[in-house]
């Protein structure tokens, strides 16, 4: 098996501890002069997101994560999974709540995410980065009002509800940013 | 960043600059489109041409501190048929074509004590010094060193001189130093008493500072004060000016005398500002005997442990044994001392091109 020694830890490396894949986020290389070496790790788990501090003794070495993104194109959600095809090879695969994240709530069809797999299972989904939509129901538009800041929320084609300028309207389309769920831009039809 | 590195770059920079050479120094020696430091291209340098100019700068100092007191330089080789036998020390080594290895030094003590032995008088050292895997922000494989040695002066004195070079050299360093021994340090930041204590002390304070214990491999005694010291303790030594800790457990004695006592302590000292250690310094050991117990004690920990063996240097044993003059002498890491002179956060900042450009 695969596996990384500290002196090869550097950020986008990945491991897997206590049977969890992690990215190495930052690697700090301590050493007191005439002393031991460690290595001083921040790592995100995979899996869950959440961000650790690890101390590792230089010279151990880390069972390596088979972890790969790859592009694939969303097709259409039956009730509990997210269906994703490779638009190389055409092969399918579904995706749960947990590895979607947020990312269901911006896909309408085939857009084209990027997975993350550990082992060849989705491990998270990224949406493309702004998500088009049509807006299905939100209170009429104030006009003219451009500069005031305040917002109302929308509903938007997808069930996504995203806080819009008060001047934006019912059946008008909205560019979202989906790293931040906010609102970004009016789209001209 | 915390806080207070962050007060200390804008200020060192702020200081520096803006005194010696005017805000526009930066701006005009090194333009927007000047590929220093600009580190797109893996052949550009990834230090600012004003750091270049800076470390020029402090060697013109650091030469004329030492002219100034009588010590004299002297250079000696980087490649030798010896190697440092220190546990947690590792040389390249360097093939021969004729036959036999070479190994990089890792400092220039054992050659620079044989000058000692030889006669030579106070003397001084700056060279390129290598260690094996030592890669950082704060390491280099190839870095540069300052080294110099002192007849008659004891640690103290030493120390007091470590100061007034770096007060030369880092204007924030000038302001009153703070001396303390290894374990009042210690009990002083981690609780913890450095000559008194189990793996379960240092896991605890560990633990009751929310730090990660390695699980991989247990650690040895002193492992676990290295992992206490580089967590808890050294990060905090030096934040208001340079602080100095003298008195180490004779077990990291390296090349240190012992004083007896109890407990025995290592004549030994480190210097350290804003958490970041700069200078290692001894009293120095002139027992050949001694001496030839510590290297083998260092081959059989390096057997034991699957290190690479390394033939310990016969010719410093026969310096020892015709007479080292009473001496302490220390080795300051420069690129250190110029990254906190130039405000940087790494030393990537201050040298041209670090090991992975190289």
């Amino acid at each position: 098996m695969a596996s990384y020694s500290t002196s090869e830890f550097r950020a986008g490396l990945k491991i897997i501890m206590d049977g969890d894949p992690y990215n190495i986020v930052e690697n700090e290389f301590v050493k007191p002069g005439k002393g031991q070496a460690f290595n001083r790790v921040k790592i995100r788990n995979l899996r869950t997101g959440k961000i650790l501090d690890r101390n590792f003794k230089s010279g151990d070495t880390m069972e390596a994560a088979d972890v790969s993104d790859m592009e694939f194109q969303y097709l259409y959600n039956d009730g509990e999974m997210w269906h994703f095809m490779n638009p190389e090879n055409y092969e399918q695969l579904a995706a749960d709540k947990a590895a979607m994240g947020d990312a269901g709530k911006w896909l309408k069809g085939e857009e084209v995410c990027i997975i993350t797999l550990w082992n060849g299972r989705p491990l998270s989904v990224q949406a493309p980065v702004f998500a088009t939509l049509k807006i299905t129901h939100c209170e009429p538009g104030v006009r003219g009002d451009t500069v005031s800041g305040a917002t109302k929320p929308a509903t938007v084609e997808t069930g996504a509800t995203v806080q819009v300028p008060l001047f934006v309207n019912e059946g008008e389309i909205i560019k979202v940013d989906t790293r931040t769920g906010k609102y970004s831009a009016r789209v001209k039809e | 960043m915390s806080d207070e590195s962050n007060w200390f770059a804008v200020n060192i920079h702020s200081l520096l600059w803006k005194r010696r050479v005017g805000e526009d120094f930066l701006k005009v020696q090194n333009p927007p489109q000047s590929p220093f430091a600009k580190g797109g291209d893996h052949w550009q340098p990834t230090a600012a041409l004003a750091s270049l100019r800076l470390r020029a700068e402090l060697l013109k100092k650091i030469r004329t501190f030492f002219e100034l007191r009588g010590v004299l330089e002297v250079d000696t080789p980087a490649l030798s048929r010896a190697a440092a036998t220190d546990q947690h020390l590792a040389s390249f080594r360097v093939a021969s074509a004729r036959g036999g290895n070479f190994y990089l030094h890792t400092s220039p003590e054992f050659p620079m004590k044989r000058l000692l032995a030889a006669g030579a008088g106070d003397i001084w050292q700056l060279c390129k010094v290598f260690r094996e895997g030592e890669a950082g922000r704060l390491h280099n494989p190839e870095f540069t060193l300052i080294e110099w040695y002192r007849l008659g002066f004891d640690p103290h004195r030493l120390m007091h001189e470590v100061h007034e070079l770096l007060a030369e050299l880092l204007p924030d360093a000038s302001s009153a130093a703070e001396y303390l021994t290894y374990r009042e340090a210690f009990q002083r930041h981690a609780g913890l008493d450095p000559f008194n204590y189990g793996k379960q002390d240092c896991m605890r304070v560990l633990q009751d500072s929310g730090r990660h214990i390695p699980s991989e491999g247990d650690l040895d005694h002193d492992g676990w004060l290295d992992l206490v010291a580089g967590e808890l303790v050294y990060p905090k030594l030096g934040r208001r000016g340079l602080a100095f800790i003298y008195d180490y457990p004779a077990s990291q004695a390296a090349l240190a005398r012992v004083r007896a006592g109890d407990p025995a302590v290592a004549e030994r000292f480190e210097a350290f500002f804003h958490g970041i250690e700069l200078a290692n310094g001894f009293h120095e050991l002139l027992d050949a005997a001694e001496q030839r117990r510590r290297f083998l004690a260092d081959g059989d920990y390096r057997r034991s442990h699957g290190l690479p063996e390394v033939p310990p240097d016969e010719n410093l044993l026969a310096a020892l044994e015709s007479g080292l003059p009473d001496c302490a002498g220390v080795a300051l890491g420069l690129d250190r001392v110029l990254m906190l002179a130039a405000g940087a956060q790494s030393l990537d900042e201050v040298i041209a091109f670090p090991s992975s450009r190289a």
